[in-house]
Parts: structure tokens; sequence; C-alpha cells
């Protein structure tokens, strides 16, 4: 990839200036860190970090067969929500695996957005698209018309309160308003991918940095500090929330993956509904479950798990847990290994390490 | 930036030759690729090794990254404030968060690692 077939977000240049170490992401060229993993990890759980999610995608679904049709594509039920609420969901293969993971935003009747992966932007668009022929909708994809900024933490409100008129303390967690942040209209959902309470900020482009300067500025009081996509997936891991690409993919199934709770096999068809009821009845044979490991080594994606010397599954995520202070990891296992307690090893770099599997999420917050 | 005192490798890894006795660590721009070190593998005491032999690891948060030794040699101390502060290595590469020391067995090996002038240019590249 040359230098200039690199993607930019809004705030390209405020990370630059922040001193921000930058790395090429998804096609994106994003802030890995600024002060350091653990330090912005911890200022997430214990004040509030920054994020520039400007490169996730966004996709506008409009018209009056739009609920049948993300029906159609989604596992989760559409039909649950009311306008101005959210639901996570996945975008399944016939098979029952996932396209992609996203959130849909209800806008109001036959009016929904979608929220997809960077990386998986231009292959979910392409398939939305195949699957909509057909229905009386709108489909179009807005990512490049919205910045996203993350604030995340417990002192996200109180920071946010202060730049705009919504009400944000009757906010319920996945929902959403439109109102105006430092004067420029946004779209402000009650969402994270931290475990943290906080807000996700979606705002025109051209006000990207006009929003973040204004949250750093009104955070700064409070220890606000930008935080990169390293403490992203640091924090995310804690909180056992699923990475595409790496614990789930096109070869995962959502009862694998231990989703069923966004399943909702009862709402009627949806491609993959019979692939996933059938291996309901049939039983599973792996599924997704998170592990310690007890040496200092740190388990990562594409180590094995071994059990009684036999490869037995594969580690889709792995870390040092900065808040937890200790190493842990997610692996797909055979069903036989995955109640809490069970133990098995990992090949890291050729030694076996010790690990067993521990209830998730590993990491709650407070309430 | 990169002290003068001491030579250093095309990996990143610092040596300082004092009598015979060579103190090895990584570099301050080593360090920063890595972000935050929370385990250092050390090696043990008595080991001998040969020139870019693998003499332990280093590892972040986010990655991994082998030590290479940049002498030929034998081990006679590690550095323990390591085990519990790993976290050193950050906050003063070129000093306290030494790795490890060792006798030298080859005179002139040193001679063929760059000087600090020549790191400078290996790591603006």
């Amino acid at each position: 990839m040359t230098g200039s077939d690199i993607k930019k977000t809004p705030l390209n240049r405020a990370h630059r200036e922040a001193g921000a170490r930058m790395v090429a992401f998804s096609g994106w060229d994003m802030p890995v860190q600024y002060t350091g993993v653990i330090d912005e990890h911890l200022a997430v759980r214990t004040r509030a970090g920054l994020f520039d999610v400007s490169h996730m995608g966004e996709v506008s679904v409009v018209g009056r067969e739009s609920l049948d049709f993300l029906q159609h594509v989604t596992c989760n039920d559409v039909s649950r929500l009311s306008p101005g609420r959210i639901q996570y969901s996945g975008l399944t293969t016939p098979e029952g695996t996932f396209v992609d993971d996203l959130l849909v935003y209800k806008q109001r009747e036959d009016d929904y957005l979608l929220v997809i992966n960077a990386g998986n932007t231009p292959k979910d668009v392409e398939w939305l698209r195949y699957h909509a022929k057909g229905y009386d909708l709108r489909l179009e994809d807005v990512s490049d018309q919205w910045c996203q900024i993350a604030l995340q933490g417990p002192r996200a409100q109180t920071i946010l309160e202060g730049l705009t008129p919504a009400g944000l303390s009757s906010m319920k967690y996945y929902s959403f308003v439109q109102d105006t942040v430092s004067g420029v209209p946004c779209v402000v959902s009650r969402t994270g991918y931290t475990g943290e309470d906080g807000f996700e900020i979606y705002g025109p482009t051209a006000s990207a940095e006009t929003l973040w300067y204004a949250i750093l500025g009104a955070g700064a009081p409070h220890g606000l500090v930008p935080a990169g996509l390293a403490a992203r997936d640091t924090l995310r891991l804690e909180a056992k929330m699923a990475l595409y690409g790496n614990d789930i993919d096109d070869t995962t199934t959502v009862l694998e993956a231990d989703l069923a709770w966004i399943m909702k096999i009862e709402k009627g068809d949806f491609l993959g509904r019979d692939a996933l009821v059938r291996q309901k009845a049939e039983g599973l044979n792996r599924t997704l479950v998170g592990f310690e490991t007890e040496g200092r080594a740190i388990a990562r994606h594409g180590h094995k798990a071994l059990s009684d010397g036999k490869e037995v599954g594969t580690v889709t995520s792995g870390t040092f847990a900065p808040f937890l202070k200790k190493n842990i990891g997610l692996a797909y296992l055979p069903i036989a290994l995955t109640r809490p307690g069970s133990r098995f090893t990992i090949d890291i770099r050729g030694r076996s390490e010790p690990a067993v599997v521990v209830p998730t999420p590993f990491y709650t917050r407070a309430r | 930036m990169f002290p003068n005192d001491r030579r250093y490798t095309k990996e990143h890894e610092w040596v300082k030759v004092v009598n015979g006795a060579g103190t090895v660590g990584i570099t301050d721009f080593a360090q920063k690729e890595l972000g935050d070190i929370v385990y250092v593998e050390l090696p043990e005491i008595g080991r001998t090794v040969a020139s870019g032999e693998v003499l332990g690891t280093i590892e972040s948060v986010k990655a991994v990254s082998e030590l290479y030794a940049p002498l030929s040699g034998t081990i006679t101390e590690v550095n323990a404030l390591l085990s519990d502060k790993p976290e050193t290595v950050n906050l003063d590469a070129h000093g306290a968060g030494w790795v490890c020391k060792m006798s030298l067995a080859k005179a002139g090996e040193l001679d063929a690692l760059m000087d600090a002038a020549a790191y400078v240019t290996h790591v603006g590249e």
C-alpha cells in the first residue's frame, strides 16, 4: 500500500500534532497510542479517554421495506427497536457465520443507520446492496459524511454535559439523540467498545476538529486524554467484546461465538437461520471462551491450544490486561473444555504455557 | 540521543564494553517501537552465546521482540529489577533498563558494530 492509498480521518492532523504514534490499520492511518497503552487504558477505566473512530463505516437504509430487509440480513430482531434505540447484531451468511458485527440505529420508522467495521465497509456495502435487490428502499454508504468520536469512561457524562443541551443523564444505554455538541449538529449515542459508560458522537466531517478539541478542552479538568487503537483493543478485550477478524469471521457461527443473545430465531426467517437452528439442535462442537494464563508470556491470536498433548483449538485474541493486571485471552475450545476452571495449555513460541478457562466478561464496570 | 560510550546492532541492541565485560540492553528507539513493556525473558547466567543468537525476549502489550546477543561470550549477570519492573526498559533503556552482562569471548567483534552516529543514520532510514 503506497502512502497515497492510505486513508486519513479528518482528525489525522490533530493526532500528528499531539505526537501520536501512527499505524496503518485496515487501510487507515490511525493513532495507535499517544502517551502509552497502559496510561490510556487506565485513564478510560478511572477518568475518561477520547478515541477517533471516524474510520468506521455508516450505511443508511431508508424506505418502506427497510425493516423487512434488515430482518432478512441480520440475526437480531430489528422490530424490537423504537426510534432512538440501537441494537448490537450480526450480518450473517447462509451458514450462520459473520459477514460483520454491527450496530443498528433506528432513527424513525423506515429509517435506519448501520454502523460497521472499518475494514469491512466495502465488503458489507456490496453484500447489503446484493441482498437489497427487490426491496423498496434506498441504501447509501454515508461513511464519508460522518466523523465519529468516542468519549469513554466514568467521567464521560460530566465532560459532555457542558457541551450539549441534550439530557444525557436520562439517556439509556444503547439509545441515541440528535442534538448539538459545541454548536455542531450531531448524533450522540450512549454506546461504546470499552466496557465503560460513554458516548459515541457522530458529526459532519467538516466539524471533526471542532468537536475533538472542544471535548478535549472540556475534559482537561477531568483528566481526559486522547486514546489510541492499542488501548481500544485492551479495553474491549477486558470487557469481552468481539473483534471481527480475530474472534469472529465468516467461519464462526453466531452460536459458536457465544453470541446467542443477539440471535432471535423467533423473529422469522433470516440469512443463516436454518443453519443456526440445526446447529442448536445438534449441539455445538466448540465455543469461544475466556481464559487466563498463569505465566508471564502473553498468548496471542493464532497460538494453538493443547490438551493431553493434542491441538484442540486456537487463541483468537490475547493481551496483558492493564486494569486487571493479568494475561487474558479468548479461544475456541471443544465443548468439553469450556467450563470455567478447565485447564489446558497454549503453545507460546514453542513453550507449553498453562491456561485456565474463566468466566467472562473479565471486567465489568461498577454500576 | 544515543550515548557515545557504546556500540549498536541493526536489531537495536546496545553493548557497552568496559575491561572485557559487556553490558547489554535495547535502545530507546526499540522501546518506543515496542510500547509498554510488560515482561522481559532474561537469559540464564552461565550460558554461552554466539553473536546474533537469541538471548531472550522482550514482550510489550501489543508485541513480542527477540533480544539478540550483540557479541559472543558468557552471561555473568542479569538485571533482576526487570522481573518486577519491566517498564524500567521504557523509562531508561540506556541506563537502569540494562538487560544482562557478559564476559566477552572474541576481541574484534565490537568493531563490526555501529557507533552512535551510524546508529542514528540507521534509525533515521
